[in-house]
């Protein structure tokens, strides 16, 4: 009902009311009066009938044009509030037009005013909020800068141990394959999102996280943890991990410096090694040499028979010796012993880490006897701790040992480690097959001995038992360490729970885990894996094959363009004319590229654990599904179609080609169709779709699907 | 009666040499080849002090001594341990498991002998 309708409606209303109550009062007074004056009022009244109209008619319109005026004053009041909701929520630049009684114009005024106030205000919020990312942008380019100059790799992880920020020098140390695949470019292990796992044992950088929980949780929050292991590629390198901690959540990332040792450690270790052979090679036999020269100079009487004996003895060790000499010269170039560089760790903190991995691990009680706490040891703490494990499982499982006490002390120039138990000892012959077995809890698939370990360290195990307290002991013999603190690992500046890191993607540290959930997060914060294929033809079925894949990773919004790949492939069959022409790849240009098994596999790698997005992706997942058997890889992720999307985004329009979707939404097309070229627009173009979306209320990952399942589209098959 | 020496050793031409002069000095000498001979020649020739070297293959100078100090009958029998391997850590160890002495070698054989006479108690 319009406003006006409203008003004639009220006022007809009220002259109804006012004319019913007049004439009911009229009416009760006539039937009082005599008939004598009834009839002179009648008269009275006949006579004046014209005046009394007059004047009730313009009491009427009084009333009703007073009442006109009010009500105008409604009606604004009713615009002012639309028109502010309309300041307010979409339009801050609009102004109310004064009208209306001088009320409402004030108040139009007023609110004008408050509107001014208000987007100057958001205006400055606004001028500040850029500057202050200016200023940000200009501190990560700093940082960009800095960790690109440096010679260690950087890896910024968050606890998931997702990769948040690395520089060049860590994609070249991981990124090492023996094979030639990687020479195109090929993302490899390092990238935004990738997980940590797939390059650096998990167990290692476990343990490395419980030793910097445990030390913070002591009230040292600048510690850092080492650990040595070897890359794919085979390099030694060294990692100092240092936690990003937060003051209420605990530790919520971690930073690994990586530096790669592996000349640095052949070339000391060389010459380490080298003098060693020589040392006890050439002992024993200068030992026979001095026994027999000594016993000849002892005993100048002897007879003939020893003096030749003897002298006999001198010649053949001192043959001996040289060959000895030249061998060990010889062969030191080439021989080198997989030992590992150590680092110094404080003697209860090893304890402390024993207790825990025998606790959570074995469930085995532990104790901690006389623990000398001024002691320092040299040693990979990851590797002890998993040989000292192994002995303990042995232990707990062969001779039902389910309590051990541990003693660590000074002796000499060692530590003493000691794991004391009641009851019988291990026998030798036990201990001796023990050692040389590989311990099982070994993460990275090389096999490693006890005695390895003991080697590695310098160090000695044995055996024995206190006859009088009936304990038994096993023992491990370790060098010391000069407590000196580490000293090349102020690299990044020093996280303390006061002063938080900068880092872009920084809002990644609160991502949730991945999988279960994928369906609900927002289109907007999940990684993709934005790919095309080139084929020999259009019919996958009839044998048509993949001869190129283009990908490239998309995370929180951002095409990644040096985390791409591109890859041409060995069809193995010709190649259409027809199809040449759209892609120009031609036969020339695939001989001695690998085969589709061999690329499969890395473009699995490449994608996994993201949301793969293709134009018309239904045609390129059935090449990839025709593979299943043949390589064993299954692409389980959702996936998300561009074409599909744009029917949802605009249904009414027919042409939904890569070329016409980019025009309409305003991307630029550069090198198209080749693989990578494709799946750069398609990537760009998504990110125009995910906005696009939103304005229609799909967000999720399970909106958008169910979206592109209704569209029309998708009742075709290929 | 002359006291018994063991000499266990898998190198011949120390062996030559040190059973000469260990014989020369007054001792009755008996030779092992490896360590399971040597464990033989422990109850057989009932030794008062054995010379073991350390690096042998099979059962080494370690695990010898080691099951030696096991049997409680024979507590009293002297070790001298010979070693071409000069760490302090192995001396370490091998004193820990019940060896009397630890030799490096090379050694002077006149060290040697007057060590055995030491810990044999006197001047035979």
């Amino acid at each position: 009902m319009s406003l006006k309708v409203k008003f004639f409606l009220s006022v007809a209303g009220l002259f109804t009311f006012i004319v019913y109550i007049i004439g009911t009062c009229v009416l009760i007074i006539w039937y009082n009066l005599e008939v004598a004056e009834q009839a002179l009022i009648s008269k009275i009244l006949a006579e004046r009938i014209g005046i009394i109209a007059i004047f009730a008619f313009f009491l009427l319109v009084g009333i009703g044009s007073a009442l006109e005026k009010l009500f105008s004053i409604y009606t604004h009041a009713t615009r002012l509030h639309e028109e502010t909701k309309l300041i307010l929520s979409a339009n801050p630049d609009h102004r109310i037009t004064p009208t209306g009684p001088s009320e409402t114009r004030q108040l139009a005024q007023i609110i004008n005013t408050f509107a001014d106030r208000h987007q100057d205000l958001q205006i400055d919020v606004e001028t500040r909020i850029r500057s202050a990312r200016a200023d940000l942008e200009e501190e990560k380019d700093i940082l960009a800068a800095l960790m690109s100059e440096l010679t260690q790799g950087v890896l910024v992880c968050n606890i998931e141990g997702q990769i948040l920020l690395y520089n060049n020098r860590a994609r070249q140390l991981f990124n090492y394959s023996t094979d030639k695949l990687t020479t195109n470019g090929i993302g490899g292990l390092v990238g935004l999102g990738r997980s940590i796992f797939a390059i650096i044992e998990r167990t290692i950088v476990v343990h490395a996280l419980e030793q910097l929980h445990y030390n913070l949780h002591q009230g040292n929050s600048q510690s850092v943890s080492h650990f040595v292991t070897t890359t794919r590629g085979g390099q030694l390198i060294r990692v100092s991990m240092t936690a990003v901690h937060h003051k209420n959540k605990g530790i919520t990332g971690f930073v690994l410096t990586i530096e790669d040792i592996t000349r640095r450690y052949e070339v000391s270790h060389r010459k380490d090694i080298l003098l060693q052979s020589i040392v006890e090679n050439t002992r024993s036999s200068l030992a026979n040499i001095r026994a027999a020269i000594e016993t000849i100079l002892e005993y100048p009487d002897m007879g003939r028979d020893h003096l030749n004996l003897f002298t006999k003895i001198i010649r053949e060790e001192s043959i001996a010796l040289s060959t000895q000499l030249d061998r060990t010269l010889r062969e030191s170039g080439e021989y080198l012993e997989s030992q590992w560089p150590l680092e110094d760790m404080h003697g209860t903190d090893l304890i402390s880490a024993l207790q825990r991995q025998f606790k959570n691990k074995l469930h085995v009680e532990t104790h901690a006897e006389t623990v000398d706490t001024a002691l320092w040891i040299k040693i990979d703490s990851y590797s002890i701790v998993q040989a000292m494990t192994y002995i303990m499982r042995r232990l707990r499982d062969q001779c039902n040992v389910q309590e051990v006490t541990f003693d660590l002390q000074q002796s000499g120039r060692f530590a003493r480690l000691d794991m004391i138990w009641h009851g019988p000892p291990i026998k030798t012959e036990v201990l001796h097959a023990w050692e040389t077995q590989a311990l099982v809890t070994n993460g990275n698939g090389t096999p490693l001995t006890l005695k390895d370990v003991a080697e590695r360290h310098k160090g000695e195990v044995w055996c024995h038992t206190d006859k009088q307290t009936n304990r038994a002991y096993f023992r491990l013999l370790l060098p010391i360490a000069l407590p000196e603190p580490p000293l090349e690992l102020t690299i990044l500046p020093q996280i303390t729970p006061e002063s938080r890191p900068k880092y872009y993607d920084f809002d990644l540290f609160n991502q949730p885990g991945q999988k279960p959930e994928l369906d609900q997060r927002l289109l907007t914060e999940l990684t993709y894996t934005v790919f095309d294929t080139e084929t020999t033809g259009l019919n996958p079925s009839e044998g048509d094959e993949i001869i190129a894949i283009g990908a490239i990773r998309l995370v929180n919004g951002r095409l990644l363009r040096h985390e791409a790949m591109e890859q041409l492939i060995d069809p193995r069959r010709s190649v259409s004319q027809q199809s040449v022409r759209i892609h120009g790849i031609s036969p020339d240009m695939l001989q001695g590229q690998p085969t589709i098994e061999q690329v499969l596999p890395i473009f699995y790698q490449f994608a996994e654990d993201t949301v793969l997005v293709a134009h018309n992706a239904a045609f390129d997942m059935r090449f990839l599904q025709l593979k299943e058997t043949q390589t064993g890889i299954k692409f389980i992720q959702p996936v998300l179609d561009t074409l599909l999307l744009s029917v949802v985004v605009h249904p009414s329009l027919t042409d939904h080609s890569l070329e016409a979707i980019a025009q309409r939404l305003g991307v630029n097309i550069i090198g198209r169709h080749t693989a990578l070229g494709d799946a750069i627009v398609t990537g760009e173009i998504f990110l125009k779709l995910i906005s696009l979306l939103a304005e229609q209320g799909i967000f999720t990952l399970k909106d958008a699907r169910e979206a592109a399942q209704q569209s029309y589209y998708a009742m075709l098959q290929y | 009666m002359a006291k018994r020496v063991l000499i266990v050793d898998d190198e011949p031409n120390i062996v030559t040499s040190l059973e000469f002069l260990i014989q020369r000095s007054g001792y009755e000498v008996r030779i092992a080849r490896n360590g399971e001979e040597a464990l033989a020649q422990v109850s057989a020739f009932q030794p008062d002090l054995i010379l073991l070297d350390v690096m042998m293959p099979l059962l080494s100078g370690y695990e010898v001594c080691q099951k030696i100090r096991e049997n409680s009958a024979w507590q009293h029998v002297q070790i001298i341990m010979l070693t071409a391997k000069g760490r302090e850590i192995e001396a370490t160890k091998g004193l820990a498991l019940g060896a009397n002495a630890y030799v490096t070698k090379p050694f002077s054989t006149k060290d040697l002998v007057a060590k055995v006479h030491e810990l044999l108690g006197g001047t035979t």
